[in-house]
């Protein structure tokens, strides 16, 4: 089951559970959801969509906002910004259609620079699970607060759930190994990479707030591996923040900050991004080697 | 600090004077004078929701705030100024008395939408130049499709917006279900019983006309 799928069951029982939640969405969606008075469908008009939710928070609900990446984070931009951030009251925004999952659609229905986007506005938390049932936990713990949550939804899942909060270390190298930080779907392929490498690996699910306690508590060499599966580098300042008295050397992977003019798989895409395990192997050797790992671009 | 309790209109002026230090002004002659002291002196309850949505020129909103004993009439001095609450545009986390922040134009439809999807009566002022603004045309459709009766836009009508609204910007109001009604925006009796009738299942949509006496 997809974490798509797995949402609309977590939201239809929400409704049910909780008399305080409320369902905004903006068409897509709607047919995957039971007919609840607390399930509004404002037809495709998603700068309404935050606005409605925001008014709903303004009278004590905890709205549950769902689309499509672009249209729930870019189009309302302003709106989630004012309307939320402004106005002080929270939501739950949840996308799906990550990054190149919807390669086939092309750009206008791809937006890796989610997270960066959201993340300049003032209090926000992001989650990007990596598994269903990381999911259902942070969607489960975002219902029962009253802040901004971002959930980022993927149809790349891993092939199991992590357990515990913040920076996970699931694999540890030696002293000098480099620390690769796998974002949410990138755990599958950054476990496959290093496989055969000396290298600390670790898995973070949520990336705001950063876990920089837990990222200078697993870093012991000199070297930091950032795998991201959206914009290249969103979360390279936060590790530079967070080691700003050690030195260190940083390698963030991500999807490039270009206008990617290709149809097809999303597999495909992952590849041409260098974000498979081959892509992050090679990276990773680059890096190590001491070579520029930019020149393969 | 002491709160004003029983200001009344004529003490308006003297008001929005202490905002901005202007003495000559013929304070009248604000579009949105009239409109909020009708709201506020006659017709909102402590259960309803009023939400300034177009921010812009807010003297005329903390005056009335002021006269109402929302604002400390000291409070109003420092408008503007660094540690004041009372800026340009109007904060709802700082500024007593405020429900919603706004400044930048269309945001304040969708919110009332959502207050009044919660049961709550809410009254939005938008500003006809502000309706250029196409966020507010999705709140306009979706409130009157769903005839949502708990709310009421005010929309204060100078003949200023650049492209006008042929046929009066009501009508648009009425095309997408709502009921809609022109009034003197300087008359007081006709603005209150504007704001009290009620159409069941049905949002309104009160045009303040507020042409500018020549």
């Amino acid at each position: 089951m997809t974490m798509r799928q797995r949402f609309y069951g977590l939201a239809a029982e929400a409704l049910d559970e909780h008399p305080h939640v409320a369902m905004v969405f903006a068409e897509i969606g709607v047919g995957e959801m039971p007919k609840h008075p607390r399930m509004f469908n404002v037809g495709i008009r998603e700068q309404l969509m935050i606005g409605v939710a925001a008014g709903l928070a303004l009278e004590g609900y905890r709205p549950v906002v769902h689309s499509y990446t672009p249209f729930v984070v870019e189009r309302p931009y302003e709106q989630i910004k004012l309307d939320l951030g402004h106005q002080d009251v929270g939501a739950v925004l949840v996308s799906t259609g990550a990054s190149y999952d919807s390669a086939y659609s092309g750009r206008t229905h791809q937006a890796p620079e989610d997270v960066a986007v959201i993340s300049a506005l003032p209090g926000w938390t992001v989650h990007v699970p990596g598994h269903p049932d990381e999911l259902e936990t942070l969607f489960t713990r975002a219902l029962a607060n009253d802040d901004r949550v971002y959930i980022r939804m993927s149809d790349e899942s891993n092939h199991a759930p992590v357990r515990g909060d913040g920076l996970v270390v699931l694999r540890e190298g030696s002293d000098a190994a480099p620390l690769v930080v796998a974002v949410g779907p990138t755990l599958g392929p950054t476990l496959a990479a290093t496989a055969e490498l000396d290298a600390t690996v670790a898995y973070l699910a949520t990336v705001r707030p950063f876990d920089a306690e837990g990222l200078r508590a697993a870093f012991r060499g000199t070297d930091v591996v950032l795998v991201e599966p959206y914009l290249v580098g969103t979360s390279s300042a936060e590790v530079s923040r967070a080691l700003s008295d050690r030195p260190h050397r940083l390698l963030a992977l991500g999807v490039p900050n270009a206008e990617f003019r290709h149809y097809g798989e999303a597999a495909e895409h992952r590849a041409a991004h260098g974000l498979d395990a081959a892509g992050i192997r090679a990276s990773l050797d680059r890096f190590e080697s001491g070579a520029d790992p930019r020149r393969r671009l | 600090m002491a709160i004003a309790q029983h200001l009344g209109y004529d003490d308006l002026p003297a008001l929005m004077t202490r905002l901005t230090g202007d003495e000559k002004h013929d304070w009248s002659s604000l579009s949105t004078l009239d409109v909020l002291w009708v709201l506020y002196d006659r017709v909102l309850t402590a259960d309803d929701r009023f939400l300034l949505s177009k921010g812009h020129g807010p003297a005329a909103y903390y005056a009335v705030l002021a006269a109402k004993g929302f604002i400390p009439v000291e409070g109003l001095d420092g408008f503007g100024t660094f540690d004041s609450p009372l800026g340009y545009h109007p904060d709802r986390v700082i500024a007593p008395g405020v429900e919603i922040s706004s400044g930048s134009l269309g945001h304040g439809l969708g919110i009332a939408v959502g207050r009044a999807l919660a049961g709550r009566r809410t009254f939005c002022l938008v500003g006809n130049g502000e309706l250029d603004e196409g966020s507010n045309w999705e709140a306009v459709q979706w409130a009157g499709r769903i005839g949502l009766g708990a709310l009421t836009a005010v929309v204060v009508d100078n003949h200023s917006s650049t492209y006008h609204w042929p046929g009066g910007v009501e009508q648009r109001f009425i095309l997408e279900g709502w009921d809609g009604v022109r009034v003197d925006g300087r008359d007081h009796e006709a603005l209150e019983a504007a704001f009290r009738h009620e159409v069941a299942e049905q949002p309104r949509c009160i045009v303040a006309d507020v042409r500018r006496p020549s």
